[in-house]
């Protein structure tokens, strides 16, 4: 298991951090109805670690993305999280404290903006939301941050009071990404963040999200169909199909070395194109 | 007046309406739903101020009707006839005298006292409305206290204003829980929200939402610490009193752009003159 420790010389809290994962999943099943979300979903993530989940259109994963983040109930099982204060089911806590999660140690990342961004908003209201939403009261420190952050994701500080509906797709989705990270949250979930880009565009999105996972030393759960993607930030693969994970394991090992008949034909229908 | 029950509206659902103050009391800032009726008025004049109102009448109540702070408008002189005729309750212009005040967009200047009521007019009781327009979502960020929207409209006003611009309905937290629309009050009315002997309601017609603020409840105008609140007024004084500290309407008086600026609220002014104080036109 790859895990990306970072941490001084001297830092004892690397020992609490091997002991617990920082999220262990267990069981998780959602159904619509007769028809099957995902089920049984069992895996844990480490600190700093990046988990991607492929699988074909339908196959469950942003079901699955969503019963994690807490925006779907499941049917049955646990989402384990390490809050400061030890681990938590998610599933079961009250709605405020998983609010509270979501706006703090938690970060979701939509595949379409207008889905994760306040398009009524300015860019930098965009951004400053979530700081004011745990308690910032100082309008100069709250810009300064929303500026920062905008350089961060490259959008030009001219653009600052811009509403998202100006900026192309690919500003816009990089917008989303500097208003969830402004927090300094530990866990990002991903639903296809490079989904309905062009791909230069997708290209350097990719770059700069390699980027801020390895800088912030964040941990990150990346729904995408595209291997390309997966490739370039996770450590670790799930394989989905049909609601069920069929394969899993370090992302070399997956992609170079599939076991299941299905990671077989995704690995090489995507290596024909 | 035979013809109507007292106050207009029958008794049961003066009790529903009741039963929706005593809720909203309990829960200061809280909006509370409430089957408003049709009243013989189109929405907009005051239909849920007038049915809040109407729930509160007693025989012997002496009530007040202003709107933006002047009694002789048209919108509060049929409201004071509707009660008049309907419920044959004496009726004042003296806020102090009055036991009922109901207001469209002003608090009185005369301080409240203890035992009298304050219903307001209100258009569109959510503060969230303007950011969020999903119902249930409104709920449930109330519920769970999740306020940061609010402050993103006021930071909003200030990247584009280089100041807090809002002057009307300037958002609220009432007893450090629910965040709350004072109604289109100037906010300059805003600091007398806060710590009142009198017992304030609230009543959206068109909304159904009635909520209140018992007496003496803490009610603090959102802001921040490099941009406080300011409840600001017209610098000038009042030309007819001379009153500096009284909430000014700026009137125009002639063809050629005269204006001069007058107490928007008429008892208030008419009480000054009557002791002799004098403005500059006064
Ligand atoms: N709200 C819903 N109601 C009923 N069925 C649903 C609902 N959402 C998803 N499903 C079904 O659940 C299964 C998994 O859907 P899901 O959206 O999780 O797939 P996915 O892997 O994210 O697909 P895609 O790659 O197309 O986004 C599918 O069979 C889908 O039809
Ligand atoms: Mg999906």
């Amino acid at each position: 298991m790859t895990q990306v420790v970072q941490a001084e010389a001297g830092d004892l809290s690397i020992f609490a951090k091997k002991k617990y994962p920082l999220l262990q999943v267990k069981g998780l099943t959602k159904r619509y109805g007769a028809r099957i979300g995902c089920a049984d979903v069992s895996f844990e993530l480490w600190p700093g670690e990046v988990m991607g989940i492929v699988g074909e259109s339908g196959s469950g994963k942003s079901t699955l993305l969503s019963c994690l983040a807490g925006h779907l109930a499941p049917d049955a099982g646990a989402v384990i999280f390490e809050t400061g204060a030890g681990p938590r089911d998610t599933v079961t806590m009250p709605e405020a404290e998983r609010r509270m999660l979501g706006r703090t140690d938690w970060a979701f990342v939509h595949q379409n903006p207008r889905d994760g961004l306040r398009m009524g908003v300015s860019a930098g209201g965009n951004v400053g939301e979530r700081l004011m939403a745990v308690g910032a009261r100082n309008y100069g420190t709250i810009r300064t941050a929303a500026l920062d952050w905008m350089a961060r994701v490259e959008i030009a500080a001219d653009r600052v009071d811009d509403r998202p509906a100006a900026f192309s797709g690919g500003m816009q989705q990089r917008l989303q990404i500097a208003r969830n990270l402004v927090t300094g949250p530990r866990l990002v979930f991903m639903d296809e963040p490079t989904g309905g880009l062009d791909v230069s565009v997708q290209a350097r999105l990719l770059d700069l999200l390699r980027g801020l996972v390895r800088r912030m030393g964040l941990s990150a759960i990346i729904v995408t169909h595209d291997l390309a993607v997966v490739r370039l930030l996770a450590d670790r693969l799930m394989v989905m199909k049909s609601g069920l994970v069929v394969e899993s394991g370090l992302t070399d090992q997956v992609l170079d070395d599939p076991q299941h008949v299905y990671t077989q034909l995704l690995v090489s229908s995507v290596l024909q194109v | 007046m035979s013809e109507y029950t007292f106050a207009y509206l029958d008794e049961q659902t003066k009790r529903m309406i009741r039963r929706a103050l005593l809720k909203a009391v309990a829960i200061p800032g809280y909006q509370v739903p409430f089957a408003s009726r049709e009243m013989p008025m189109p929405y907009g004049w005051g239909t849920g101020g007038v049915q809040v109102t109407a729930a509160c009448l007693v025989p012997d109540d002496v009530l007040k009707v202003i709107d933006q702070g002047a009694d002789d408008t048209t919108n509060a002189v049929s409201i004071r006839k509707f009660f008049q005729r309907t419920a044959g309750v004496a009726t004042t212009e003296a806020t102090a005298v009055a036991t009922i005040i109901q207001t469209r967009h002003r608090i009185p200047e005369t301080p409240l006292t203890d035992g009298q009521i304050l219903v307001y007019q209100v258009p569109i009781p959510e503060p969230l409305r303007f950011l969020e327009p999903r119902e249930t979502e409104t709920r449930k960020m109330h519920a769970l206290q999740d306020y940061g929207l609010m402050h993103v409209k006021l930071y909003e006003d200030i990247a584009r204003h280089g100041e807090i611009a809002t002057a009307y309905a300037y958002p609220v937290a009432v007893e450090g829980r629910y965040v709350m629309d004072p109604s289109p009050i100037p906010k300059f009315d805003n600091p007398k929200l806060s710590d009142s002997p009198a017992l304030q309601l609230f009543g959206a017609g068109r909304e159904q939402r009635i909520y209140a603020l018992p007496p003496y409840t803490r009610v603090v105008s959102l802001d921040f610490e490099d941009y406080p609140f300011a409840p600001t007024k017209a610098a000038q004084n009042c030309a007819l009193c001379g009153a500096s500290e009284s909430y000014l309407d700026e009137v125009i008086i002639d063809d050629a752009g005269g204006r001069m600026y007058v107490c928007s609220d008429t008892d208030y002014c008419a009480t000054r003159r009557g002791l002799g104080h004098r403005g500059a036109e006064g």
